[in-house]
């Protein structure tokens, strides 16, 4: 049976589909690895929940491991405690941010925007290009551009 | 019928008739901004839907899934609140319906995360987060329209008379809501009345807005007893596919 330490490892190459600058473990949504009889147990939970990238997350984790020679593995779907922002690893904020996606504030706004540094932005939606975006706007550069929520 | 199950009916089906409604504007709103916006939150009571009916089914233990709950039972099985089926009407319409729905859902899944059932409050926990936002979207356009232009106010005001009169039947408790009371598993609705008005009272001052005076409420959705003709025509289009191709998949 193969070192839990190694799964983490190969799981931390797995991008996430929507914003591939970041692993499914940047994200925080894996909550467990464990073998079980034999079996490679992966306990994700979802980032919202209709989500359409949930279902693809599970088949691309499932491809690596299978990739990698696991061949018994279960993906469990675990709904609490609920995904939150704070489980984002902060490598993956800098991650976020090189790719133009502002990263989450618990002031609930972004702190400057991803082009050219300004605080002075502006919403223009609570909600955005996926679920866990909101539309915003550079008063400086004028530059429109992608806030990750903070929840 | 166990009361569970029941339970799991009707939170699951307010989720996925309004997402379905709200999916309807996909491509026809005002602003690209807002054509988003309601997709998303399209999208979260979709997610909620899965959730919820999932329960329902395991629940059943009759091997019915989410999908079977959603796509092959009849009007009269729907166990959603009349609010919901109202048909979207202009934005104003469509903001209003979802202000007032936001405002009970939140009352209801406040209470829900305490749950005696680990199920029922995981699954609570997850749509608080989301609902919230919904909440402050839905009051913010509520608030923007109706202390807005002339004629932004006067379809805000419009859209209150019309459906305020379905904001009543959330709160109705029956059997079914008297037995989770008392296992713990989800609220006496009557309980929560008195904080969705304060709720509702504190946006549609700041909106300018005027609450009727009657308390008339019409009723018979979440029992199913009557849903009005607009449910059937909703589920003609939403279930045509799996009617008509039995089991179809992609
Ligand atoms: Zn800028």
């Amino acid at each position: 049976m193969t070192p839990i330490a190694q799964v983490w490892e190969w799981l931390d190459a797995v991008p996430d589909p929507e914003i591939p600058v970041i692993s499914v473990t940047d994200l925080g949504i894996v909550r467990d690895v464990d073998w079980e009889d034999g079996t490679l147990i992966v306990t994700v939970t979802p980032t919202y929940s209709g989500c359409p990238a949930t279902s693809v997350i599970a088949m691309d984790i499932e491809t690596a491991l299978r990739d990698h020679g696991v061949d018994r593995i279960a993906i469990r779907q675990q709904l609490a405690p609920p995904w939150t922002t704070d489980w984002l690893k902060p490598a993956a904020r800098d991650k976020l941010k090189t790719y133009g996606i502002a990263p989450p504030q618990p002031a609930g706004g972004p702190e400057s925007c991803p082009h050219c540094g300004s605080a002075n932005v502006e919403r223009i939606s609570q909600f955005g290009s996926t679920p866990c975006k909101a539309q915003w706007r550079c008063r400086d550069c004028l530059e429109p551009f992608d806030y990750f929520k903070c929840i | 019928m166990s009361a569970l199950f029941e339970f799991c009916l009707r939170m699951g089906d307010n989720t996925l008739v309004l997402g379905h409604r709200v999916s309807e504007w996909c491509g026809h709103a005002p602003v690209l901004e807002e054509d988003i916006a309601l997709a998303n939150t399209a999208l979260d009571l979709i997610g909620q839907t899965q959730m919820w009916l999932g329960l329902a089914a395991d629940v059943e233990g009759q091997g019915r899934s989410a999908d079977d709950l959603a796509f092959l039972r009849d009007a009269w099985d729907f166990r959603n609140l009349l609010l919901v089926e109202q048909p979207n009407g202009d934005f104003g319409v469509t903001m209003m319906r979802q202000f007032l729905f936001d405002a009970w859902h939140l009352g209801q899944l406040e209470t829900l995360i305490d749950s005696a059932d680990d199920r029922v409050s995981a699954i609570a926990q997850k749509a608080i987060k989301e609902v919230t936002y919904h909440f402050d979207r839905s009051s913010g356009l509520v608030i923007g329209l109706g202390d807005g232009s002339d004629e932004s106010h006067a379809r805000m005001q419009t859209a209150l008379d019309l459906l305020w009169p379905f904001a009543g039947e959330g709160f109705e408790a029956d059997a079914t809501d008297l037995e989770l009371a008392g296992a713990g598993i989800a609220p006496n609705p009557a309980g929560l009345r008195a904080a969705f008005d304060a709720r509702v009272e504190q946006v549609l001052q700041r909106a300018t807005l005027s609450l009727p005076e009657s308390r008339f409420a019409h009723r018979g959705g979440r029992t199913g007893a009557r849903h009005s003709e607009h449910l059937g025509h909703m589920l003609a289009t939403m279930q045509v596919l799996q009617r008509s191709y039995p089991g179809a998949t992609w």
